[in-house]
């Protein structure tokens, strides 16, 4: 490498810790992406709004103290399409995904709110059936759904049934989960085959005429996270649940709030044949693709062995795996070597491959 | 996974790798001689830039990026249009997935979409087809972008509506044609090259033949290559090889899917429903005669640009842009002057750093790191606990 071509990496490194600007005049799809769009979004526009320091933390969950405890709380809204899809369906994720956002905290989830936007002409029978996965879903992860809300909008307003839901838990565990707690030496763990959910939802579409076997991972983790937690109380920095953007922009965002740099081994990330293929053939990288039940785990390099164990002795961490190692320099950055013995970035996602995927 | 992963095996791109660094110790000339061959295709720039594949190259070799990529070359006016297109009323336009961040001057497909516009991403202009079909009440329009690789499933695609007489089908057209472009590239005089990486998917469709004229006039070397970064690896090392044994000519390392003749069939239907038009303005190069297609008088009734009013506007690509130097070869992307700072995959001013293949971008987003600093940070190893 030139001291030219370093001169100008620098000057890149510079522009991109420079404060993020919303540019476009209007919101498109890629905002909603969970890429580089919806990252300047939430904190040019957001968070410069609602400054405060639990939000700066930019976790899936605020943390707070509150009557001598410490509670989470969180909330995230639902706009898949198809509503129903193989694995699952939009009721099943609502309460899933918002007990996972708690449970990666190392909170044990209590409550959920449930907000219902319906389209005018939507069928009752299908939204029996979203509430009735959604009441066994909350049975399965120990959660009540105890408060709620409904609206209706005209024909063409919405498209089907929008779901938003809200939770509350309680940290028992004197835990400090987060992403600016990675230090190099640290390894990086998944908790199983990655992008089930997004490809399944590609493919339920129609769209493609793939067919494949694959359904949604959706599952709530919080049981998973106890099992780690027990197996290795402290020595785990970070969980998050990899949803839109994928397992990528999770190692990013811990990359870019540590300051270190991620070094991930492709040939050791777990995935089924059928996502390597459909992402084979539609030419996206699987590493940018949703999970509904897998998480990240950054844990110390020496706990390593013991949280794998604790992973894999779960039914849902069966399939879990190391999948790299932090490192101190580059910082902010995270580092693929390549199957073919090469190394490349993985950047944060930009545009908008796959809308509407939670 | 079958097909895919024994052309990425790590080992035999390694045992690769050495022959092609003997290889050019053993070259007869001055030793410690640097070698550039330009990959032409930007399907080849990215597939170098995603499995890491200079990490395999000695420091004596280095790819040049070509001006392959079908997004990089449409200039911005032809995006104006069709923008245009898609604000008249009752039209869906429909392209595929890498135009809709492609900036015009007035905006991309994706912020035409949040001003009220419906552009759709589609998979093959069959797709745009079937919109049509099922929008009986609308005007479906396929934007055709791409060279020879893409222009048979478009032409393919009129001979089907004109079969079935779907009349609120459309094509806006702007394919283009592969050799005029390597043409430009052989006649640029700030150009240094030591022979060519030939692209794989057009040849599929055009054949060996049309490059003779390259080592024939030129005295460059040409290796159709596939897409795998083995392919690459190997054409790499084929193109030394001509070099060391005093050879010039074109030779085919992706045989299983290139026919030295090409697709008669596919030839037949582009030639079936389009032809050559008398120039065609390309990004970073500007106008290059007889480089581009357009629908036959035989398909007006499915040519957009007759249909639709085009304002056919030239605009300007923007003053601090460099692509066409990139485009060509003769700057590397983070030679540019914008790179990385004010041009960048978010916000891009040239197409090059738009598409997944535009070398700026790969660049961007897979290579722009200090190969010292990262070796250091992955000679750690990886626990070896828990691979698949």
């Amino acid at each position: 490498m030139t001291t030219d071509e370093q001169q100008v990496l620098d000057r890149i490194d510079r522009a991109r810790r420079r404060r993020p600007r919303v540019r476009e005049e209007r919101i498109t799809m890629a905002h909603g992406a969970g890429g580089k769009a919806t990252h300047t979004l939430v904190e040019a526009l957001f968070l410069d709004a609602f400054r405060n320091p639990q939000l700066e933390r930019l976790e899936d969950q605020a943390v707070f103290p509150a009557a001598g405890g410490r509670f989470a709380f969180t909330t995230d809204s639902y706009v898949v399409s198809p509503l129903f899809f193989p694995g699952g369906d939009i009721g099943e994720l609502a309460v899933n995904g918002t007990v996972n956002d708690l449970a990666v905290s190392g909170a044990s989830p209590l409550h959920l709110s449930a907000g219902f936007i319906l389209e005018e002409g939507f069928p009752v029978a299908d939204l029996q059936r979203i509430v009735a996965s959604m009441a066994a879903a909350a049975a399965a992860a120990n959660v009540t759904v105890v408060t709620g809300d409904t609206k209706v909008v005209q024909r063409g307003k919405a498209d089907g049934c929008y779901i938003t839901t809200a939770g509350v838990g309680v940290l028992e565990r004197d835990v400090e989960l987060g992403a600016d707690r990675a230090r190099p030496g640290d390894a990086v763990l998944v908790s199983g085959p990655i992008g089930d959910h997004g490809v399944t939802i590609m493919l339920a579409r129609g769209e493609l005429e793939i067919s494949s076997d694959i359904a949604s991972d959706t599952a709530p983790l919080a049981g998973l996270v106890d099992a780690l937690l027990d197996a290795v109380p402290r020595g785990v920095r970070c969980l998050r649940d990899a949803t839109r953007g994928g397992v990528a922009t999770i190692l990013n965002e811990v990359a870019a709030a540590s300051d270190v740099a991620v070094v991930v081994d492709e040939a050791a990330v777990p995935m089924r044949a059928e996502v390597r293929g459909a992402s084979e053939i539609l030419g996206i990288d699987p590493l940018y693709v949703a999970c509904e039940g897998r998480m990240v785990v950054v844990v110390d390099g020496a706990q390593a062995p013991a949280a794998l164990d604790a992973l894999r002795s779960h039914p849902l961490g069966a399939g879990a795996a190391v999948v790299g190692t932090v490192a101190a320099d580059p910082p902010a950055l995270v580092l693929l070597r390549t199957e073919f013995g090469g190394t490349r970035i993985v950047d944060m996602l930009i545009g908008d491959p796959l809308p509407r995927i939670c | 996974m079958r097909f895919v992963d024994e052309f990425r095996d790590a080992g035999t791109a390694r045992a690769l790798a050495s022959r092609i660094a003997e290889l050019c110790r053993s070259i007869p000339g001055e030793p410690g001689r640097e070698y550039k061959f330009m990959e032409v295709c930007g399907g080849h720039t990215h597939t170098i830039y995603k499995h890491g594949l200079e990490d395999h190259l000695p420091d004596t070799v280095t790819l040049v990026h070509g001006p392959g990529c079908p997004v990089c070359v449409i200039p911005m006016g032809r995006v104006d249009d069709a923008i245009a297109i898609a604000e008249q009323p009752d039209v869906i336009m429909t392209t595929f997935g890498d135009m809709m961040r492609v900036p015009g001057s007035r905006g991309t497909f994706l912020e035409s979409n949040a001003a009220g516009a419906d552009i759709r991403m589609v998979y093959s202009p069959l797709d745009s087809l079937k919109i049509a079909r099922q929008n009986p009440d609308k005007r479906v329009v396929f934007m055709g972008i791409g060279f020879e690789t893409t222009a048979p499933s478009t032409a393919m695609t009129l001979l089907r509506a004109a079969r079935e007489g779907i009349d609120n089908f459309a094509v806006f057209c702007n394919h283009v044609t592969i050799i005029p472009a390597i043409k430009a590239i052989l006649d640029s005089p700030d150009l240094r090259l030591d022979g060519f990486v030939g692209p794989g998917h057009v040849s599929t469709v055009i054949g060996c033949r049309p490059y003779e004229f390259i080592p024939r006039d030129h005295g460059k070397p040409l290796v159709c290559s596939g897409f795998e970064p083995l392919d690459i690896l190997q054409s790499v090392h084929m193109l030394l090889r001509q070099l060391a044994e005093g050879r010039c000519e074109v030779e085919n390392q992706y045989s299983r899917v290139v026919p030295w003749d090409g697709n008669p069939r596919a030839l037949r239907a582009i030639a079936e429903t389009m032809q050559l038009r008398p120039y065609f303005e390309w990004r970073g190069l500007g106008f290059i005669s007889h480089s581009a297609l357009q629908l036959r008088d035989a398909y007006r009734a499915f040519d957009a640009e007759l249909i639709f009013d085009v304002p056919g506007v030239r605009v300007a690509d923007p003053k601090a842009c460099q692509c066409g130097e990139v485009l060509k070869g003769v700057l590397k992307p983070w030679e540019c002057k914008v790179f990385g700072t004010a041009c960048t995959p978010e916000t891009p001013i040239g197409t090059c750093m738009v598409s997944s293949e535009g070398a700026c971008a790969a660049y961007y987003n897979f290579g722009r790191f200090s190969r010292e600093r990262v070796r250091h940070a992955t000679a750690l190893p990886t626990p070896s606990i828990g691979r698949r």
